[in-house]
């Protein structure tokens, strides 16, 4: 399946999205406007957007504590974004969730998740949802290496399989399960062969090539939809930035955060589009300007917001 | 109207929402053939999209019903026993109970998980116990524990009707003992509402699932010494019925809790507690709870006996409280 120059640019513009909101979340985290942990995907941004390419509006998306990147490739926008990370009541989740737990089922984003290995299950279930109502929808579940380990992620896995499921199991591994490095977390290089033990397909892809993400993610996607059950997608990606805002990274090495940089997936998409004479500096220049003023106007939307009255406390436990 | 076990009102709630409700399914270990023989027949009668017998995986049983409720199905899915809850817990605490709350208010948890709970057949520490205390500290959960066949079938059609996870604890010794009239059609009893089981003057025993009929039998007994005894059954823990608890204690004066948990942090230290709080002018003397010793369960008949709270344990309460 492959994408138009327009939908190509797309990818693109949603890297870009996503980069330049996490580098504002830092910045506001930073200067204390953002209270609790915040978890950024700078560096994974290609996972986010060339899977949520392949999937269509009505589509759902499962995923964990490094959320926010897969929120604005499924649609996500700033304003909610940013005012529910600052906790006011415009928010997606009227400031009662926060950053980790950010969702918009409007979007079919069934939220970031606080506990790792919280949503393959979940994830399990709305495909389970998908193919009792018949509808065609797929479900997408964005889980870390560090969360591979869970008992949870094997029995969503399982029971995919033996289901015949409509979901994508991606893989994020961007070699750290928080602070602990993946060869001392399991002793598997490629996550992608537990697939095998599921008897189910298991791809491995280069995490930070949009196009290659998009292109592997649309086969599993495809074959979900087509009522040919689960696929594990691995993705190999890094995360340039620490597990969470404010984690000094005294665990990994300067030289290693290097290699990866260099295999940055937004300059390497970049460097490509320009030579389809898709993107100029100057293009790019216009891009970023744009978003950046999307953002500018998102964090005073965020910080004019009010918070939640108190009165709110007590809402939303219960439906009536 | 036909007499029917506690099992087979349990069946039969099952079986008339999921005629009346497309979007209703079942799930769980064996559910086709049915631990208690509850689920049975149902797998013949729905089919297997409806009825699905999943591997032994709770975390996958309870989060997967969780995902599906979220995008519109209402699962009633069963956990064979109430001590496996241990495995899947997260998925029902942090995920069912908070999704809503979490993501402000847009999210709907149409669930309910069964379980079944309680000693007295030598099923031993792991398959025996109550932990309905652990299920009431949590918000958005509700906690619902019939002790009658006609309260499980009307509450069981309740709790699969109501948009929340609802945890449904079965007392196992209840599903072939307990016995009683229940209409053939579907009925409603609604949940946070306590029952009355029997009418006194001289003290209130609170009780749920099995110790209701304990304390039935401590009544009488009592009756022939000349205390009255009200028999209060909350039907729901989570949310309380306080308002029929302490109505009763202001007529009363007195109160005894009754559960099969252990005593220790049990459901009847928080109904002790609410009634300590906003009854204690009408109270003449301490509340007295009757629970189980701070043990797990034992396996020997004579040490799971011992164990076990009984109607004997609810008289000798009583007798503390009246001073007789």
């Amino acid at each position: 399946m492959t994408l138009s120059h327009e939908q190509m640019l797309e990818c693109y513009t949603t890297m870009k999205r996503i980069r330049l909101f996490e580098l504002r979340a830092a910045e506001e985290f930073a200067g204390m406007r953002i209270p609790g942990f915040v978890h950024l995907s700078v560096g994974q941004e290609a996972v986010a957007a060339g899977v949520c390419r392949a999937l269509r509006a009505s589509d759902y998306i499962v995923s964990n504590h490094r959320g926010h990147g897969h929120l604005i490739a499924k649609g996500g926008e700033f304003k909610p974004m940013m005012a529910e990370l600052f906790g006011r009541k415009t928010g997606y989740c009227k400031g009662k969730g926060g950053s980790m737990h950010i969702a918009s089922l409007d979007l079919g984003m069934l939220g970031a998740n606080g506990i790792v290995g919280g949503g393959p299950p979940i994830a399990v279930g709305a495909a389970l949802a998908a193919q009792y109502q018949d509808t065609d929808r797929v479900s997408v579940c964005f889980f870390g290496d560090g969360a591979s380990n869970q008992g949870t992620t094997h029995e969503a896995m399982n029971m995919a399989a033996i289901w015949s499921l409509p979901v994508v199991f991606v893989v994020e591994n961007n070699r750290w399960g928080e602070f602990t490095h993946q060869s001392r977390h399991q002793t598997i290089e490629d996550i992608a062969d537990r697939a095998a033990g599921y008897n189910i397909p298991g791809v491995i892809v280069d995490g930070n090539d949009v196009m290659a993400v998009y292109e592997t993610a649309s086969e599993a996607v495809t074959r979900a939809r087509e009522g040919k059950g689960p696929s594990l997608v691995e993705c190999k990606t890094y995360r340039i930035r620490g597990h969470f805002e404010g984690d000094p990274m005294n665990y990994r090495s300067q030289d290693e955060l290097q290699e990866w940089q260099e295999k940055d997936p937004i300059q390497r998409f970049e460097r490509k589009l320009e030579e389809m004479h898709l993107l100029s500096a100057d293009k790019i220049k216009e891009i970023e300007a744009t978003i950046r003023a999307e953002l500018e106007d998102a964090v005073q939307f965020a910080a004019d917001s009010p918070y939640p009255d108190t009165s709110e406390l007590m809402e939303d436990v219960y439906t009536a | 109207m036909p007499t029917v076990t506690f099992m087979q009102a349990v069946h039969s709630a099952l079986k008339l929402e999921m005629e009346r409700d497309p979007s209703v399914y079942l799930a769980g270990v064996d559910i086709s053939i049915g631990t208690f023989r509850v689920t049975a027949g149902l797998l013949e009668e729905f089919g297997e999209r409806r009825v699905r017998d999943t591997p032994i995986s709770e975390s996958a049983i309870v989060g997967s019903a969780v995902g599906a409720a979220v995008c519109g199905l209402r699962p009633v899915i069963e956990l064979m026993f109430v001590d496996f809850i241990g495995v899947s817990l997260d998925q029902l605490f942090n995920q069912a109970a908070k999704m809503k709350y979490m993501f402000g208010g847009r999210a709907k948890l149409p669930i309910v998980m069964r379980a079944n709970f309680g000693g007295g057949l030598g099923a031993a520490a792991q398959h025996s116990q109550s932990l309905e205390a652990w299920f009431m500290h949590v918000p958005g959960l509700k906690v619902v524990m019939p002790s009658t066949p006609y309260d499980a079938k009307g509450l069981l059609i309740s709790s699969i009707r109501d948009d929340n996870p609802v945890v449904f604890l079965e007392h196992k010794s209840l599903y072939f003992t307990a016995t009683g009239e229940v209409p053939d059609e579907a009925y409603t009893v609604p949940i946070g509402k306590a029952d009355v089981k029997r009418a006194g003057e001289d003290v209130t025993v609170v009780a749920t699932a099995k110790m209701v009929s304990e304390a039935l039998s401590a009544a009488e007994t009592l009756a022939g010494e000349g205390i009255s005894v009200e028999v209060v059954d909350p039907r729901t823990l989570s949310p309380l019925d306080e308002e029929t608890i302490l109505e009763s204690v202001k007529k009363t004066n007195r109160l005894v809790v009754a559960h099969e948990e252990v005593k220790f942090a049990g459901s009847g230290a928080e109904i002790a507690a609410m009634v300590a709080e906003k009854g204690f002018d009408d109270l003449d003397a301490p509340i007295v709870r009757v629970g189980a010793p701070f043990t797990p369960v034992p396996f020997s008949p004579p040490l799971e006996k011992a164990f076990l709270p009984k109607a004997e344990n609810i008289v000798a309460a009583v007798k503390q409280v009246t001073g007789r």
